[in-house]
């Protein structure tokens, strides 16, 4: 495979590469740039992130977990390239060092290219745009000092990457959904590669050989986001951070999980076709679009069809999903945002769900009209929780109505014990997400993260 | 003079520049080879078969060792010789090293190493406390036991009597460099090894051992470590030892490092403990006596367990005066990886032991918590009279044993010998001379707003059911000094070149905490020449010898005295020849703003040094440092194990959500004491850093074995440290303006360790927060996750 990229703003043109070798191994041990750095190699860590520019803008991403494929003709700028051309330092380059936000040192080259993509974007939520940086010598303070101090200076021209311009693709990089189709019919046995966010820790963790590989991402019909009166709907190809800013007036409570769904560099990575297609128990979307009565948009060469999201979902690690068949799209019916989210981990930011329940209740004068209950982290799916909806649909939006909802959860659910949650918590807890979805309907106070001092 | 001001870390140009070179960074001969180890998949029993053909005939394996294949040393212990480098037929954890693949890259030697087809005869693993007491399972013969008066009697007689027992996890380093190391095979039977390490003395140490050549042959170097935090202190060892092993087996360069799941595999971590105690209270408040029960569990090898156990036992104090004192320490031997040192190095254990007794006190006698502990500090700060302090009696040390290692075996002849009741003194009988905590806790309260905020609290808590708030105070004395006695020396090595430009050398590794930018600013105040003119260079054996670990906070105290004497002593060289060519005195030479100046003469530093050089006068020096005072004899428990101690306190504020138990911090203030800061830039940043990893241990970051002894929590996907909004929302961090009572350099206090427990006072705040959710104590286990406080909930409302 031969592909094209802007490498802090040289054309790098390769050949005959490794499909699955990732940008990291190849900056530090093919082209001796060692200032971004392997801290975790699965993504969680920022040690290794750098800074991808297409024609959507600059982005924060993991290195460790980003195959060399997916940035055929787009820009890539990594710490040496964080300075301009002159060795003038960049603006967060001179605040980390005058405000002590390095210590070891080694975590920084990742924190300063997330801050220089923020910097570039204008972000100013530094706690979220950092949130998938580890620190462990700061404490993190004197680095928010240094983002909060770069603010005010200009963006530097030599940072404003453009996407560079590309003769010819691989076939293993489809530029739309029926090429797709047509390749993934001829290859059934492929491994399909959308954000590489999970796809990547087989090969960086399992040490797993995936060729055949396709990659999705140049399927720009698979990156649409469709919102009209009647419907929702968001290609498989977008990504979580596009998703989340899409939700962001009409269901936000979704979109604030999505805030702390992973983070910034694996939601501009992750898309949301991945996190369905894979099958998790713990992925945190279907159990919001179950929630939202969404429907799967599947396609095998020419044939689509189209089935309820939670019939996607079979057993644990079982879809309903045949050879050379993908997912193209889901759907959700447009409606009056009654959907609340709750994400329970054992740290808010960054870290995979030990419960993610989703409620979405309609009320009509005090009657509980429609119920849509569904979970993650409960059951080897995503799963709705049928009991429960059914001991509240009909009756009165009371308090004492919740109470006598509550044993439903365990016909719904028996969870299990691991490390994130032992199976009394995750099952109790879940009770106490529908007694804080009532409680907020009611106005009362229940997010921890809305208060302060 | 350079000390005394906030520079920036040294190399924070480069840090953000990409341009500072770690060990997986440096470029290597053409040719070099990687390393990975195989590991074992059971944590208890015997290798019965071992199949290593597909491992051998993997794509890029040059070559494959076992233990059969080690000539020399096949042990990679600091203490006593209990941890062999590759399995040596029998295994006791999950991830111990078995085999060691040697490959052309990285990748290659990791898929190669899960090739190994071993057959083992697997034995029950000994997992909890429970079964490492029925088995006998522990290292020493039987638990140590410091004590002060009568306990048992003081307890019985009390007037509020609490009791109970709790765990406390351990912790995953996480530092963000994963270990690493390079051997570079030299002429003959020389060795060249680059290593992440704490410990570059133990390094060379133990691979001159398992090369079989002597010191002299080995030399290591290290110029940074991407953090340590104690995790490289001893667990550096399997990867450089295997660098240099297979570097003299294949006569190429060989490199290791572990992938992040490969080192949370194989390295060990914070001891996790289990306490029980028992103690009495006056009607008043004061504690009348206290029995502590520490069960430390020390994993499969000794490594550094003892002086940890024992730092654990001589924090069981505190800030508190206990009149009558029992700690009983039993360390046992369980089947996961060997816990090992990590910042405060028990210390934190045991205070939270004492801390925890101060919370379920001051619940149940209903007083304010910090009322509660003022009573009961130490007498605030005193003149006292130094004893004498003892000399050992020589012995004939092994000169192969560990000697620079804490884990170096002191054994006693004589029983524990109980310190007397009463008195300024520790339960170990050491007088406390040096409290501060008195005037710091005052002034925390009023900077902090205490009274009002918890009015505050109160008044949240009476209206808001479903989010209760907290707040809670915990103060912190920390012992400074290495308890093994003899490890509290330094070296140094000063060069003053012919253009005034100085290079300096000492023992001490930099792993973030900005010691050599501390030290450079020492040899510039030194010399009154700006800080530009001072170049810091990697830490290496072959420069300076027989090294203490950078380790018990000790870096800068112990290194900054001996660069001053090396400094000082060129200087007087410098001196008495210019006073000589001057027929002048040589104390009215002075070196400041970089002049040197004699009388009305004044020259640049340059220009003495070249003078001085044309005099033939040495421009080199070493410099040497003893911690004078300390006197320990961990067997009796009885002496001056520290040279002075180190003070802190902070409050901190919490909201808990009471149906999950999720919960955060929203507010911290400290007041730290680092004596007269010698950068308080960098201290502060010490205090913040340390803070937030202390409060990450006692919340979110919780270690998971499975009932087979498998670690569940080996990566950043389970295993959570604190992210970047997990640190307070309002974080007010200020120095104590004072200076040490003892003569440290510049009046400094060591920083590292101490402010790490200030994080307990986080642990402590959700307690208050859950407390407030009924009428029982909350009796929080540690970490206290969003799980652990949703079950103190349950607790505290008696449902369970």
């Amino acid at each position: 495979m031969n592909i094209t990229f802007l490498l802090n703003g040289e054309t790098v043109e390769l050949e005959d590469i490794d499909p699955t070798a990732t940008l990291l191994d190849w900056l530090r041990e093919d082209r001796g740039l060692t200032g971004t750095k392997e801290g975790c190699n699965e993504g969680d860590c920022g040690a290794c992130t750098v800074m991808v520019s297409d024609e959507d803008g600059a982005k924060a991403v993991n290195s460790c977990i980003m195959f060399l494929p997916q940035l055929h003709g787009k820009a890539v700028r990594t710490v040496e390239g964080a300075s301009g051309p002159d060795g003038d330092a960049h603006p967060v380059q001179k605040t980390m060092v005058d405000l002590h936000g390095s210590q070891c040192g080694f975590c920084t080259p990742g924190f300063v290219m997330s801050m220089v993509a923020s910097h570039t974007n204008g972000a100013t939520d530094h706690d979220t745009q950092l949130a998938g940086n580890l620190c462990r010598c700061t404490g993190y303070a004197p680095i928010i000092r240094a983002a909060e101090a770069a603010e005010a200076h200009p963006v530097p021209v030599w940072v404003k990457d453009k996407p560079v311009s590309i003769q010819s693709t691989p076939a293993r990089l489809p530029g739309s959904s029926d090429e797709l189709a047509k390749i993934y019919s001829e290859n059934p046995d492929a491994t399909l590669v959308a954000g590489a966010t999970d796809v990547g820790l087989w090969v960086t963790k399992q040490l797993r050989d995936l060729d055949p590989v396709i990659f999705l991402n140049r399927c720009e019909d698979l990156k649409e986001i469709t919102i009209n009166d009647e419907e929702i709907r968001f290609g498989a190809m977008v990504d979580m951070n596009r998703m989340g800013d899409a939700l962001a007036d009409l269901h936000p409570s979704y979109a604030e999980m999505v805030r702390r769904y992973a983070s910034v560099q694996v939601r501009n990575a992750a898309t949301v076709g991945g996190n369905i297609a894979n099958g998790s128990p713990i992925g945190d979307n279907p159990p919001a679009l179950i929630a939202l009565g969404a429907t799967l948009h599947l396609r095998k060469g020419d044939a689509r069809r189209s089935i309820l999201l939670e019939e996607f979902f079979i057993d644990y690690g079982k879809q309903d999903r045949a050879p050379g068949e993908f997912v193209e799209a889901v759907s959700f019916p447009r409606q009056a945002d009654r959907l609340k989210c709750y994400k329970l981990s054992k740290r808010f930011d960054q870290d995979i769900s030990a419960v993610c329940g989703c409620f979405n209740i309609t009320v009509t004068n005090g009657t509980v009209e429609q119920v849509r209950v569904a979970f993650g982290g409960m059951a080897g799916t995503p799963k709705r929780a049928t009991a429960v909806e059914a001991a509240l649909t009909g009756q009165p939006w009371t308090r004492e109505t919740i109470n006598a909802a509550l044993p439903a959860f365990a016909e719904d659910y028996a969870p299990m014990t691991d490390m994130r949650a032992s199976a009394t918590y995750r099952l109790e807890t879940a009770k106490a997400m529908l007694v804080r979805y009532y409680n907020e309907d009611q106005g009362k106070l229940s997010n921890v993260l809305e208060v302060s001092a | 003079m350079s000390v005394a001001k906030s520079l920036p870390h040294d190399t924070g140009p480069l840090h953000v520049a990409g341009t500072a070179r770690y060990v997986d960074d440096i470029p290597t001969p053409k040719g070099s080879l990687h390393l990975a180890f195989g590991l074992s998949p059971i944590a208890k029993g015997k290798i019965s078969a071992m199949d290593l053909s597909a491992v051998k005939a993997a794509d890029g394996v040059e070559t494959v060792i076992t233990a059969d294949d080690l000539p020399f040393a096949n042990d990679v212990s600091p203490s006593i010789h209990d941890e062999p480098l590759l399995s040596d037929g029998t295994v006791h954890y999950i991830g111990q090293p078995v085999f060691l693949v040697v490959a052309t890259s990285h990748l290659a030697a990791r898929k190669a190493a899960r090739l190994g087809k071993i057959d083992y005869a697997e034995e029950a693993p000994i997992l909890t406390v429970e079964e490492a007491l029925a088995a006998d399972s522990r290292f020493e013969d039987g638990p140590r036991i410091y004590a002060k008066g009568d306990a048992e009697a003081a307890i019985a007689g009390a007037a509020h009597i609490v009791e109970d027992t709790f765990e406390i996890g351990g912790q995953e380093h996480f530092y963000l460099e994963s270990q690493a190391a390079l051997a570079v095979p030299n002429e003959g039977a020389d060795m060249l090894v680059h290593s992440s390490t704490q410990h570059p003395t133990e390094i060379q140490h133990k691979v001159a051992d398992a090369l079989g050549v002597p010191m002299h042959a080995v030399r290591v170097e290290t110029r940074r470590m991407g953090g340590g935090f104690g995790g490289k202190e001893s667990q550096g060892n399997a990867l450089a030892v295997a660098c240099a092993i297979a570097a003299r087996a294949t006569g190429k360069a060989c490199k290791m490092r572990y992938d992040r799941d490969d080192d949370m595999t194989i390295t060990g971590k914070r001891h996790g403990f289990r306490i029980s105690y028992k103690a009495g209270f006056d009607e008043n408040g004061h504690i009348q006596g206290v029995s502590f029960l520490h069960y430390a569990l020390c994993g499969w090898a000794q490594d550094l367990s003892l002086p940890v156990a024992d730092r654990a036992m001589l924090h069981a104090d505190n800030s508190y005066l206990l009149p009558n004192a029992r700690i009983e320490s039993h360390r046992l031997k369980t089947n996961i990886q060997s816990a090992t040192a990590y910042r405060g190095f028990g210390g934190p254990q045991g205070i939270v032991g004492i801390e925890r007794v101060m919370d379920h006190a001051s619940h149940v006698m209903g007083l304010d918590p910090i009322e509660l502990r003022r009573r009961n500090y130490y007498e605030p700060a005193h003149e006292v009279a130094d004893p004498p302090v003892a000399q050992k009696p020589l012995g004939h040390p092994d000169p192969h044993d560990d000697l620079t290692s804490r884990g170096a075996v002191e054994m006693g002849d004589a029983p524990v010998r109980p310190v007397p009741a009463g008195g300024n003194t520790t339960p170990y009988g050491m007088e406390v001379s040096d409290c501060e905590l008195h005037g710091m806790t005052t002034a925390l309260l009023k900077s902090s707003d205490y009274a009002a905020r918890k009015q505050a609290v109160d008044a949240w808590n009476a209206e808001n059911s479903v989010i209760k708030k907290g707040i809670g105070f915990s103060p912190v004395k920390f012992g400074i000094s290495f308890t093994l006695t003899h490890l509290n020396q330094a070296g140094a090595l000063v060069h003053v070149y012919q253009d005034g430009s100085v290079h300096l050398n000492h023992g001490g590794t930099e792993m973030g905490q900005g010691l050599f930018q501390k030290v450079a600013q020492v040899a510039a105040s030194r010399f009154g020449i700006p800080l530009e003119l001072v170049k810091i260079t990697a830490t290496d054996t072959a420069k300076v010898p027989n090294t203490s670990a950078t380790a018990a906070s000790s870096g800068s105290d112990l290194n900054g005295m001996a660069v001053k004497a090396a400094c000082d002593t060129i200087r007087d060289r410098m001196a008495d020849y210019l006073a000589e060519r001057h027929q002048a005195d040589p104390t009215i030479v002075t070196f400041a703003d970089g002049q040197v100046s004699v009388g009305e003469e004044s020259y640049s530093f340059a220009e003495a040094a070249a003078l001085a050089y044309q005099g033939r006068i040495s421009l080199s020096a070493t410099g040497f440092y003893k911690t004078p005072k300390v006197e320990w004899d961990r067997i009796k428990g009885h002496g001056r194990p520290f040279f002075y101690f180190a003070y802190g306190a902070a409050i901190t504020e919490v909201a808990v959500d009471t149906l999950t138990g999720e919960n955060r911090i929203l507010r911290t203030d400290i007041l730290h004491d680092a004596g007269a800061s010698l950068n308080p830039a960098l201290d502060i940043g010490q205090v913040e850093g340390a803070y937030v990893q202390g409060a990450g241990w006692l919340t979110t970051e919780e270690l998971v074995w499975d009932g087979k002894g498998s670690l569940r929590t080996h990566a950043p996907s389970t295993y959570k440290i604190p992210a970047c909004s997990d640190r307070p929302d309002i974080f007010n961090v200020a120095l104590w303006d004072g200076e040490n009572r003892e003569d440290t350099i510049y009046r400094s206090k060591a920083v590292g360790e101490p402010p790490f427990n200030l994080g307990i006072s986080a642990w402590l705040a959700l307690s208050n927060a859950v407390a407030a959710c009924g009428t029982s104590y909350p009796a929080l286990n540690a970490p206290a996750t969003a799980e652990e406080v949703w079950r103190g909930i349950q607790r505290v409302k008696g449902d369970t």
